[in-house]
């Protein structure tokens, strides 16, 4: 059975997309699913997470929403997805198996409206700091997390800079401790 | 050091400045505050090949306590900002500071969010390095710098105006 096949049975209804690039496969599943849809991929191999990072898909999102815009309300949608449409953000998860060295890409989309997606640090605990890092920089929050805290921006800075409509040089912040001597 | 042999050996004349300087200039004792790729630099600068034990700076300090020079290779981020204070804040006077490399002098080719520009508007530094990352010569050659400096000083006439207080007082 080929990864593709295997994917497809493990996910049955559960997927919304499956898109292959050069061998890779990239599995997109619905939000509220989440954490089921990850325990049975865990079950059925996929042991091993690699990765979890954030994607901010701000020019898709605006193009998109322009074009909704123009095309009218009587239209029918399109139901044909080609790259991301909005929601903006997405968190993707890189698994692995460690018994037959497979790979799979696993996209959630996040709606700007409701950043809030259940933690898999039950499932995997090395998915706490990269959540950490998601919420620092993209502020999408994990429900579930034992210590949701900023991984690399100072505690009291209050914007998420990965986000790609905060601006490269930053906003002016500095970190101030009350240790300060002048 | 200047100074003057009188009567043969055993008796030497100098200025308590100059002695002063003699002893600070000879054993600056570096805290090497590495940060990113120029503390590969410094450690270079500091390892058997470059030897910058020659100049003086004979024995890495790693508790702020106990050095001179406050060699800062790398990139500091604003989160490490008053890391850095409190360092050189901790440091017993007399002190000096190196900034090298393009991140810490200017912050580099890092004009970001999380990038500090320049230590300079934090802590006094008295040479910088440029470079990305300068070579260890180049370390070495800011090393011999701030030793000509430490021997321009006067560390006493500063002092003046406690010390004559103090004259004062006793009297
Ligand atoms: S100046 Fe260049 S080599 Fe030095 S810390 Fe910055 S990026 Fe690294």
């Amino acid at each position: 059975m080929s990864l593709k096949e295997k994917v497809e049975s493990i996910l049955q209804s559960d997927l919304v997309e499956l898109s292959e690039f050069r061998g890779d496969i990239c599995v997109e599943i619905p939000k509220r699913k989440v954490i089921e849809v990850l325990t049975r991929l865990k079950e059925a191999g996929f042991d091993y997470l690699s990765d979890l990072f954030g994607v901010d898909n701000l020019a898709y999102y605006e193009k998109a929403k322009k074009a909704k815009k123009k095309k009218g309300e009587d239209e029918p949608e399109e139901p044909k997805r080609q790259g991301p449409p909005p929601p903006r953000f997405e968190v993707i998860y890189l698994l692995l198996s460690l018994s037959t060295n497979e790979r799979l890409q696993v996209r959630v989309r996040v709606p700007e409206d409701d950043l809030v997606l259940p933690s898999v640090t039950g499932l995997w605990r090395a998915a706490n700091w990269p959540e950490r890092e998601v919420f620092d920089m993209f502020g999408v929050r994990f429900k579930g997390h034992p210590n949701l805290r900023r991984l690399l921006m100072w505690d009291e800075f209050q914007d998420h800079p990965l986000r790609k409509d905060y601006p490269l040089e930053g906003k002016g912040e500095e970190r101030h401790l009350n240790y300060d001597i002048v | 050091m200047k100074f003057q042999a009188i009567q043969g050996e055993g008796w030497l004349l100098t200025k308590a400045e100059q002695l002063i300087n003699w002893g600070r200039s000879r054993s600056p004792w570096p805290f090497p505050y590495g940060t990113a790729c120029c503390g590969i630099e410094l450690m270079c600068a500091l390892a058997s090949s470059y030897d910058m034990a020659r100049f003086g700076a004979e024995r890495v300090a790693f508790t702020p306590r106990q050095c001179d020079v406050l060699i800062e290779a790398g990139t500091i981020t604003k989160k490490m900002v008053p890391v850095l204070k409190r360092i050189y804040a901790q440091m017993a006077e007399p002190k000096w500071v190196i900034a090298v490399g393009a991140c810490a002098c200017s912050g580099g080719v890092f004009r970001t969010y999380s990038t500090h520009q320049g230590i300079g508007s934090v802590i006094p530094v008295d040479i910088y390095v440029p470079g990305c990352p300068p070579r260890p010569e180049g370390i070495l050659y800011a090393l011999l710098k701030l030793i000509d400096k430490i021997e321009a000083d006067h560390p006493l006439y500063k002092q003046r105006p406690k010390l004559v207080e103090a004259l004062e007082a006793t009297k």
